[in-house]
């Protein structure tokens, strides 16, 4: 680093700065020969220090067949298991209560139901988010879970059974299941006939006044549908018929949509989260989504499944 | 008139092998590649058949000679006007694509949905914007620090239209929908191919002016050019390396594959970053910077150590955007490490260039050119700390994935790459063409003041965004439980994207005021009426190759 020295001619000294040149000039553009600042040097050495005090202590040397381990051994895979570990275990307690827990006596127990409110808004987020909706409303064709109106029940242990059979699901003997006619396509009904049964549900849900139209609907409304929809519309769970009188249509409940779907029919799905989540994670969505707002008490319409429980409150 | 025919044969035979070569091709976006690269030659046969320079081909001269006295500045004056249409087009696409994440309708399906837009826009602004104003500026520099014409002119004119040619064909590529999938690595097999041919034709063009230079010693923007050309090549050649599934197809298949393949693409991209965006702009910036100041560089000693340390530290930094992987841990630590020694060697050149002004501070009252670039110094400053700390593990673990990564990349391409480039557009185009000074200082002034805001409102909130999304993904429960589903942190950060679009707006804004003054003193219009501001003297007389001197 040795400026040319030549007492005589030597280097230009640079006026504002008072600093020699290094008597070089490209461009016009001279060098100072000034030192490196003293701040920025130790700085350096810092980190040139850290750098190496960090690998003494953390895995940073490779080998052939492993690499260094560092002084605590720690692994970035040990660091998540160790994490883990302990999320599991703080949650352990709450789980082992869920678990010996029937969903039926939750409500009995304040304090467990909402740990499990909070459980099951987690895995909500996780696993259900994708087709209901972050807020839980639904969708055209998901039903939206926040309000009381039950394709399949609305009883902690109704929504328990769902969740864990899943809905439409082959394979899984107790899942929830119904087929609607295509009543349009399979040819049982006209195309006519098709918009006056829309007419006449249009009439009972409120949406248009009656006409000639829905007359002639009400007669094949009788004949075709209330097995499943009931004679006053107002559907059944077992089916998961939905209630056609109310303003919630999970396809739509315009002329068009109706329309659609009574000649096509839909049949949609859920999967059997019982093959996927444990027993207590179930029991946690089916406590949050049962307290959304619309969630119904035992002393409900009993569901099939839930016999034993209907002397809950 | 042998070259003349020569010439017209060879853009003849490409031109019909590549109608070839798209006639028979395994895929449509192949085909279309294939016809870019025809109409390319056709526009070359039709160039190089009708402007012979006949006096030239009757004295039986290959090459075009020029006035020697003067140094060769055709190239760089068509690279100062390709960096400000590809940065004004980067910059636009990157506007669209901020408000495209805000608010999502504006994905137009295919062709602009933001997967394909977003490379259209990194690697405008990246390689065409920032690859461009390099070719130019390394041109304009390596002559004047070496007093001594380009080297290979010729091959100099195939660099700046090759480099072009592989821009287009990148860019239509993307939309078409051919990507290698490795970020700023896009371009597939045979655009890589093509790319690597006009680097090379590079290398030898600015390794062949330096050793052919007048001057004793070579000048340190030298170094940072070089070692940015060099390193660029052996970069994108090994993290290239891939398989084509057809000779006529678009597709290929990488040579490395899961982790490892990831450390090659990051050990590419950090690097494209550090030798690309860093290195490169430091060349520019370690000329310009002492032009338009006017002092003597800070220390020559800092320039050396900055400078090896810088190079030897940068190109091992790559793990960290691999923390928390399949990557090894030992690997993860060293590229920690590494980034972390890399704070003070890139602090390096801040402090060379800002003290550099040492005896000069009062010029940044008046001379707005010379505000861009200490403006661009400090972000590079606040974006090379910034690095590094966010290459620390418990760092990562908070800003990873997240919209402070995003931040981080506009604070230094923005105001770092940007402001430089736009500092030397202003310093280039009057001498260029030869005007007395830009059409309009006041309108440097706005241009400095628009994209100083708009980097501002990006950075900003990116920073908020990405905080946020690091803190609510990682936000627990009393009870043990995530607490934000992905889709809850949307809301949460979609004030920012909006915000984020319009800093995009004012920095597009600010390109605006560019290209009306570089396009008025091209022009040579009358200056703007306005109060004036510090404009430097032109030195013409010493703007000459040394060679073109009479020998003593």
């Amino acid at each position: 680093m040795s400026a040319p020295e030549n007492n005589e001619t030597g280097p230009r000294i640079d006026e504002p700065t008072g600093t020699a040149t290094m008597g070089h000039e490209w461009d016009g553009i001279e060098e100072l020969n000034t030192p490196l600042p003293t701040w920025w040097l130790y700085t350096f050495y810092a980190c040139i220090v850290f750098a190496i005090g960090y690998c003494v202590v953390y895995p940073a040397i490779p080998g052939i067949k492993e690499g260094s381990h560092g002084t605590f051994g720690w692994t970035s895979r040990g660091q998540l298991a160790s994490e883990m570990d302990a999320a599991k275990a703080a949650r352990a307690p709450v789980l082992a209560a869920l678990d010996a827990t029937p969903i039926e006596d939750l409500p009995k127990n304040p304090e467990l139901l909402a740990k499990a409110v909070a459980g099951g808004k987690a895995a909500f987020k996780v696993n259900c988010v994708p087709c209901h909706g972050s807020g839980a409303a639904g969708s055209i064709g998901y039903p939206n879970l926040n309000d009381d109106d039950w394709l399949w029940g609305g009883t902690l242990t109704d929504i328990q059974t769902t969740l864990e059979h899943g809905i439409r699901q082959p394979g899984d003997a107790a899942t929830r299941t119904s087929m609607m006619p295509s009543f349009g396509r399979d040819g049982i009904l006209k195309p006519a006939d098709v918009q006056d049964v829309v007419s006449y549900v249009r009439q009972i849900s409120g949406q248009e006044p009656g006409n000639a139209s829905a007359q002639r609907g009400a007669a094949l409304f009788a004949a075709n549908c209330v097995a499943c929809h009931n004679p006053d519309g107002k559907g059944n769970r077992m089916f998961g018929a939905p209630n056609l009188t109310d303003k919630v249509w999970l396809y739509g409940g315009s002329r068009t949509a109706i329309a659609e779907t009574v000649t096509n029919a839909h049949a949609g799905v859920m999967p059997a989260w019982g093959n996927r989540l444990s027993p207590a994670t179930i029991k946690m969505l089916a406590a949050y989504v049962h307290s959304l707002g619309g969630g119904e008490a035992f002393a409900a319409p009993a569901a099939p499944a839930a016999d034993a429980a209907s002397t809950g409150q | 008139m042998v070259t003349l025919v020569s010439r017209a044969g060879i853009w003849l035979v490409l031109l019909l092998l590549s109608i070839m070569a798209s006639v028979a091709a395994h895929d449509t976006a192949f085909a279309i590649q294939a016809a870019t690269v025809a109409v390319a030659c056709l526009v070359g046969l039709i160039f190089a058949i009708r402007s012979p320079d006949y006096q030239r081909v009757s004295r039986g001269l290959a090459a075009p000679t020029g006035d020697a006295s003067k140094y060769d500045d055709d190239v760089i004056r068509w690279g100062v006007i390709a960096t400000v249409f590809w940065g004004v087009a980067g910059f636009l696409v990157g506007v669209v694509i901020a408000f495209q994440l805000a608010y999502p309708q504006i994905n137009l399906e295919p062709w602009f949905n933001f997967g394909r837009m977003r490379p259209l826009h990194t690697s405008a602004v990246i390689f065409a914007f920032g690859g461009n104003a390099l070719i130019a500026t390394s041109f304009y520099v390596v002559q004047r620090t070496c007093r001594a014409r380009l080297a290979f002119p010729g091959l100099a004119r195939f660099v700046f239209w090759g480099y072009q040619l592989f821009i287009v064909l990148a860019a239509t590529g993307y939309l078409l929908g051919v990507t290698q999938g490795k970020e700023y690595a896009e371009p597939e097999w045979y655009v890589d191919l093509w790319l690597t041919v006009v680097w090379v034709s590079y290398l030898v063009v600015y390794g062949g002016t330096i050793i052919k230079r007048s001057e004793p010693h070579i000048y340190v923007a030298n170094w940072f050019y070089l070692s940015f050309i060099i390193t660029v090549a052996m970069l994108h050649l090994v993290n290239n390396l891939t398989i084509p599934v057809s000779f006529l197809g678009s597709q290929s298949i990488s040579w490395f594959a899961g982790v490892q393949g990831a450390l090659v693409q990051w050990w590419y991209g950090h690097n494209a970053v550090g030798f690309f965006l860093t290195a490169g702009f430091l060349g520019m910036m370690y000329y310009f910077v002492p032009k338009q100041a006017q002092r003597p560089v800070y220390s020559y000693r800092l320039s050396i150590i900055h400078f090896w340390a810088l190079i030897f530290l940068y190109i091992w930094a790559g793990p960290h955007h691999l923390h928390y992987t399949a990557l090894p841990d030992w690997a993860q630590t060293l590229g920690m490490v590494f980034s972390v020694m890399l704070w003070m060697p890139s602090w390096g050149g801040m402090i060379n260039g800002l003290m550099t002004l040492n005896g000069a501070w009062d010029k940044l009252r008046t001379d707005p050119v010379l505000r861009m670039f200490v403006m661009s110094l400090a972000f590079y400053g606040m974006s090379t700390f910034e690095g590094p700390m966010m290459s620390v593990k418990s760092v990562n673990s908070l800003s990873h994935y997240t919209n402070w990564t995003i931040g981080h990349v506009h604070s230094g391409a923005l105001g770092w790459n940007g402001m430089v480039t736009f500092g030397a557009i202003y310093y280039l185009t009057p001498r260029l063409w030869n005007r007395t000074q830009l059409y309009s200082l006041r309108m440097v002034n706005w241009h400095f003041w628009t994209a100083t805001i708009g980097i501002v409102f990006y950075a900003a909130s990116m920073w908020v965004a990405g905080i946020t999304q690091g803190l609510m993904w990682r936000e627990y429960g009393a009870d043990g439980y995530l607490l934000n589903s992905f889709a809850d942190v949307l809301p949460a950060i979609h004030p920012m994207y909006v915000l984020r679009g319009l800093g995009g707006v004012l920095y597009l804004s600010g390109a605006f005021f560019m290209v009306v003054n570089v396009w008025k003193t091209i022009a040579g219009s009358p200056l703007r009426a306005e109060a004036p501001l510090y404009n430097i003297e032109q030195n013409k007389a010493n703007d000459v190759p040394l060679v073109a001197q009479p020998a003593e």
